[in-house]
Parts: C-alpha cells; sequence; structure tokens
C-alpha cells in the first residue's frame, strides 16, 4: 500500500464521477457523479495525509472536505425538489430557464 | 481464531437470547400467560420454518433478500460493541460513533425491505420507517453525545468506567430517555411501530413469511436486546455490581432493560408518524440538547 | 501484516471504484443509489484502513443515512421502476466517457511522475484525540466557519424546498386566526 496506489484508486473514483457528472441527464444522477468525486478526493487528502504528514492538521481537511459533501448534497436536494415542483421536471436539459 | 469463533457463537448466543426475552415480554404484555409466553419464540420459530418460502411478481430479490436478512447481522455488531466484562468483542476506539453508525444503517435495511417486495403495502411501511427515523435520529445522536462528553472519550470501554461512583442515568434522565426511544424506533417497536402497522396489513412484514420472516422478526427483537445492552456501558454503569461477575451484571442489566421496554412498548398504541413529527423536532431535540449543555457545565464547574 | 493491509486496501479499492461504475449502469433506483453507498462505505473502509478511525466511521455512518434519504428523492422523482425495464438517460456520452478517461490518466500520470516528499512526522497514538483539540484549539476557525455554514445550509434547505410553512398552516401570526382552514395534516404538537 503506497502513496500511488492510494492516488490512482483516488483518481479512478474522480474519473468515475466526472463520467456521471457530465452525462446524466437526471439532477440527482449528475448528484451522485459529484458526490464520487467528492469521495475520490477524501481518499486522496486521507492517503496524502497518511503517507506525508500524519499530524491533526491534515485531517481538519478531511473534515472540511466532509462537510463540503454534506452540504453540496443537501443544497442539491432542495434544488432538485424545486426544480421539480417549478417545472415539473427533474432533467438537466430541461432547467436552461435562465436564458428566457 | 478459535477464540474468535467461540466468542462470534456467543454473540449470536446472546442476541438469541435477549430476542427470546423480547419476544417473551410482548407476548406476556399482550395478555397470555408466563409459560406460554416463554414457549412463544420457540413455536413461531417452528410454526414459520415449516412453511414454504415464496415470492411477489418482480421482486427485487437481491435488495429484498439483503435488507431482510441484514438485521440480525446488524443486532450481533452492535452487541459485540458491548464491552461484556473487560474489553468488547470489537475494541475500537470510536465505538460509540460505531453504535450509531449501526443504527443508522437500520435505515437502509428496513427500506430495502419495503422496496424490495414490489408492494405497495411494503412501500408504504418502509415510507413509514423513514419518515419515523428522521425525527428519531437526530435526538439519538445528540443522546449518544451525552455520556461520551461526561466520560470525555468516544471508546465504551471508557464511558462504562467512567461511571463508577455515579451511573449517567441519573444525571442524564433526558439523554437516557431519548436513548429509549430512539431504541424503540429502530426496532420499529411500541409507538414508532407504524411501519408494520397492521393497518397496512403488515408493512414491511406483509409479503415475508417462512425462513425470511422469521429473521426479520427476530432481528426486530434482536435490535432492541442489542439497543438495550448498548444502554448498559452507555448511561447503567456497564458491569458495575456487588456480586456477580461483571460480564453477568452487563447481561443481566441488558436482559432487565429488554424486558421493560419489550413490555412497555408492547402497552403502547402505535402513533400516526405524522403525529410525532412535530414533537419530536421541536420539543425533544431542544431538549436533549439543553441536556447535552447541562452535562458540559457540569463537567467544567466540577474540574 | 503489511500484505494483509494492502489486499485489504486493494478490495476497498476495487469495491468503490467497481461500485461506482455499477451506479450509471443500474437500470433500478435503488440499486444504482445503494450501489453508491456501497462505494461509500468501501471509501470509509478504505480511511479506517488508512488510520482514521473517527473520520472513517462517521463517512460510513453519514452515508448509509444519505443513501437511505436520495432513494426516497429517486422514487420520488423518477417514479417507481422495481421492474428493471432498460432505460439510457444520458447525454453526450462519449464526451462525458472521453473526459472520464482523459481526466483519470492526468491524475494517475501525476501520481505516479511527482517526487512526493518523505514522511514528515509520525503518527500520534490517538489520533482522534488529536482530531478534536485541533479543531476546538489550533484549527477553531474551522469549527466555527463549518458550524455556521451548517447552519445556512439548514435554512437553504428548508427555505428552497418547503410548500407549506407555518405561516400557511396557521396564519400570518401563528395564531389560527387568518389562515387557510384546510390545515389536514396537523402537527402532534399544536
Amino acid at each position: 500500500m503506497t502513496l500511488e496506489g492510494v492516488l490512482m484508486i483516488a483518481s479512478a473514483l474522480i474519473a468515475v464521477g466526472v463520467y456521471g457528472a457530465l452525462s446524466q441527464q437526471v439532477v440527482v444522477m449528475a448528484m451522485m457523479g459529484l458526490e464520487l468525486m467528492i469521495a475520490g478526493v477524501l481518499l486522496a487528502v486521507g492517503g496524502l495525509w497518511w503517507f506525508l504528514s500524519p499530524d491533526p492538521s491534515g485531517q481538519v481537511l478531511l473534515l472540511v472536505v466532509l462537510a463540503a459533501m454534506t452540504v453540496e448534497m443537501a443544497a442539491g436536494f432542495a434544488v432538485a425538489t424545486l426544480l421539480h415542483r417549478r417545472a415539473g421536471t427533474d432533467m438537466t436539459d430541461m432547467a436552461a430557464e435562465l436564458h428566457e | 481464531m478459535a477464540e474468535a469463533l467461540v466468542g462470534s457463537v456467543g454473540l449470536v448466543a446472546v442476541a438469541i437470547g435477549l430476542a427470546w426475552l423480547s419476544c417473551a415480554a410482548t407476548a406476556l404484555a399482550g395478555g397470555a400467560t408466563p409459560v406460554v409466553a416463554g414457549l412463544r419464540p420457540a413455536r413461531e420459530g417452528v410454526r414459520l420454518l415449516r412453511q414454504r418460502r415464496r415470492r411477489t411478481v418482480a421482486a427485487d430479490l437481491h435488495l429484498w433478500r439483503a435488507g431482510g436478512w441484514a438485521l440480525v447481522p446488524s443486532s450481533v455488531l452492535m452487541l459485540a460493541l458491548v464491552p461484556l466484562g473487560s474489553r468488547p468483542a470489537l475494541t475500537s476506539d470510536v465505538g460509540v460513533v460505531w453504535a450509531n453508525a449501526l443504527d443508522v444503517a437500520v435505515w437502509a435495511f428496513v427500506w430495502l425491505l419495503g422496496w424490495g417486495a414490489n408492494s405497495v403495502v411494503s412501500l408504504v411501511g418502509g415510507y413509514r420507517f423513514l419518515a419515523l427515523a428522521l425525527g428519531y435520529e437526530l435526538p439519538l445522536m445528540f443522546a449518544l453525545v451525552a455520556p461520551a462528553l461526561a466520560a470525555q472519550s468516544l471508546d465504551l470501554e471508557d464511558v462504562a468506567r467512567a461511571q463508577s461512583d455515579l451511573w449517567f442515568v441519573t444525571w442524564m434522565p433526558v439523554a437516557f430517555l431519548v436513548y429509549v426511544i430512539g431504541v424503540l424506533g429502530f426496532s420499529t417497536r411500541g409507538p414508532m411501530s407504524a411501519s408494520v402497522g397492521r393497518e397496512i396489513g403488515g408493512g414491511v412484514l406483509a409479503e415475508l413469511n417462512s425462513v425470511d420472516l422469521l429473521v426479520v422478526r427476530w432481528g426486530r427483537h434482536a435490535l432492541l436486546g442489542a439497543g438495550s445492552a448498548l444502554a448498559v456501558p452507555l448511561f447503567l454503569g456497564g458491569g458495575a455490581g456487588p456480586w456477580l461477575a461483571p460480564w453477568a451484571w452487563v447481561l443481566l442489566k441488558a436482559a432487565l432493560l429488554t424486558v421493560a421496554l419489550a413490555w412497555t412498548a408492547a402497552r403502547l398504541p402505535t402513533a400516526r408518524p405524522h403525529l410525532l413529527m412535530q414533537p419530536l423536532w421541536t420539543f425533544l431535540l431542544p431538549a436533549v440538547v439543553v441536556q447535552d449543555l447541562l452535562v458540559g457545565v457540569i463537567l467544567v464547574g466540577g474540574r | 501484516m503489511e500484505i494483509l493491509t494492502t489486499v485489504a486496501f486493494g478490495i476497498c479499492g476495487l469495491v468503490a471504484v467497481g461500485s461506482g461504475v455499477l451506479v450509471f449502469v443500474f437500470d433500478s433506483m435503488a440499486r444504482a443509489t445503494y450501489a453508491l453507498a456501497l462505494a461509500f462505505v468501501a471509501t470509509g473502509a478504505a480511511l479506517l484502513i488508512l488510520q482514521q478511525s473517527y473520520l472513517g466511521a462517521v463517512v460510513i455512518l453519514m452515508m448509509v443515512m444519505e443513501m437511505a434519504v436520495m432513494a426516497v428523492y429517486m422514487v420520488m422523482f423518477m417514479g417507481m421502476n422495481p421492474a428493471l425495464m432498460p432505460m439510457s438517460m444520458v447525454h453526450s456520452h462519449r464526451a462525458a466517457l472521453g473526459s472520464a478517461v482523459a481526466v483519470f490518466v492526468v491524475l494517475a500520470a501525476g501520481a505516479l511522475l511527482v517526487p512526493w516528499p518523505e514522511r514528515r512526522s509520525a503518527p500520534s497514538e490517538e489520533v482522534t484525540r488529536d482530531l478534536g483539540n485541533a479543531i476546538m484549539g489550533s484549527h477553531m476557525l474551522v469549527m466555527l466557519i463549518i458550524g455556521v455554514v451548517m447552519a445556512a445550509t439548514i435554512v437553504v434547505g428548508v427555505v428552497l424546498s418547503s410548500a407549506r410553512t407555518r405561516y400557511d398552516r396557521l396564519g400570518d401570526d401563528l395564531d389560527g386566526r387568518s389562515a387557510e382552514r384546510d390545515d389536514a395534516g396537523r402537527g402532534g404538537a399544536r
């Protein structure tokens, strides 16, 4: 288990997340892609913490990433609910109304 | 290796024992005589095992069976965290967080039970469970903060040891009450049993039968038992007590609390989920936060 | 022992990436949601192997709870589809795939080619206690900001998604006089 191994797995997670965030039409599925990306970042930060500098200030960064994940999910669900109620849709393609 | 095997068998035996007590106490509260109540788990078990297994049309079998069969392992894992005597089967310096994680996992399993059956009544039961869970879980998490705060550690052994002079239940009663409500919630008993309510044909239990129903019913009782067992190091002093060995005290306290909770839960009516939402969020949650504040003030002031 | 840790970490990594791919392959909403839950549990387990006992447990706890709630949203928005009807709801599939591969290549090249420095300090015995002391002591600003951000998120979530609030049910003065009459779903405390 080396730093390179951990970072490869984290890169794979981020890549899968990029595919999901870019390709999915449903808002909630796109959010799942974003969640996978943040999971990859979490793993990468954990690996960098352990292999390069295992002192407490690095762990605080992990907490910040976790908080970012929580906030993203909560706000994303609220926006998806609002979109569904106002526009009757849950697809990202139908949510382009800002330019009208 | 052999010790791990013996330990696992022992934990499963404790899970069976506590579930047995819970089932018998429920039957007792329903008016059965003690002998009939005591034999009820055996009779129900044999009756269910003789049935033929069935499934519904287009059920999502993987998710359905996974949800149902995972309830008992969750309760066994909860029991593994309890310090039976000297050390728990699964030592961890964040035992309180693991106990919390296991009861959150029950959310997933009960919803999967409701979803996987491809049946309206099951789905309604699963959704009712999630609605109730959203209500009891936050107060439960704050109630778990109180003993960890008082013991200044997230390790269940430290929490049990910190009660050597005074049990936590005496000076944090609100946290204990909220914890008990949480235990009733994640074992879907008493006021929180809307997800298996009779008016929706049994809810998540509706489409189950035979060994699948047996493990789910065992799981519900075992979760009550495991929650009671976790209350012992958290609030009831761990293995402290005069004559018996520590492990005997832990088991005795867990058994007594299981019987008390199961009996009380069987006597209380099922509450409709939307009627519980407002009291849980606007009354219980602030109460337990104030309790945490009091614990903190006592801790800082007494130093 | 080192081999065991490496194998365990490898399994966690494979499960995480595999479940992540399955999220977008499954047709059923519930399966996609719980595949994501499995990916997160594997990530939490990987963090546990990296000696982050508290954060690994918290990741597993939070993510299972989140996925249980997300399943409700999936079903609410997309309708019930327990019969596994194939649906391909993607746009610009090839561009997304290309971007994903490019991202992986760039990041993996970075991971392998960057000259990582030596380990700077040894981990302490009580990682959790150190984290607690850090976030309440030297990094108190982080705790304050996260606290405020969480409170703001709660407000955001409620404001954006509530259709009927107390003021609709009970009127502008919250005394029930100027309210609409159809407060059918009465809460239990009033």
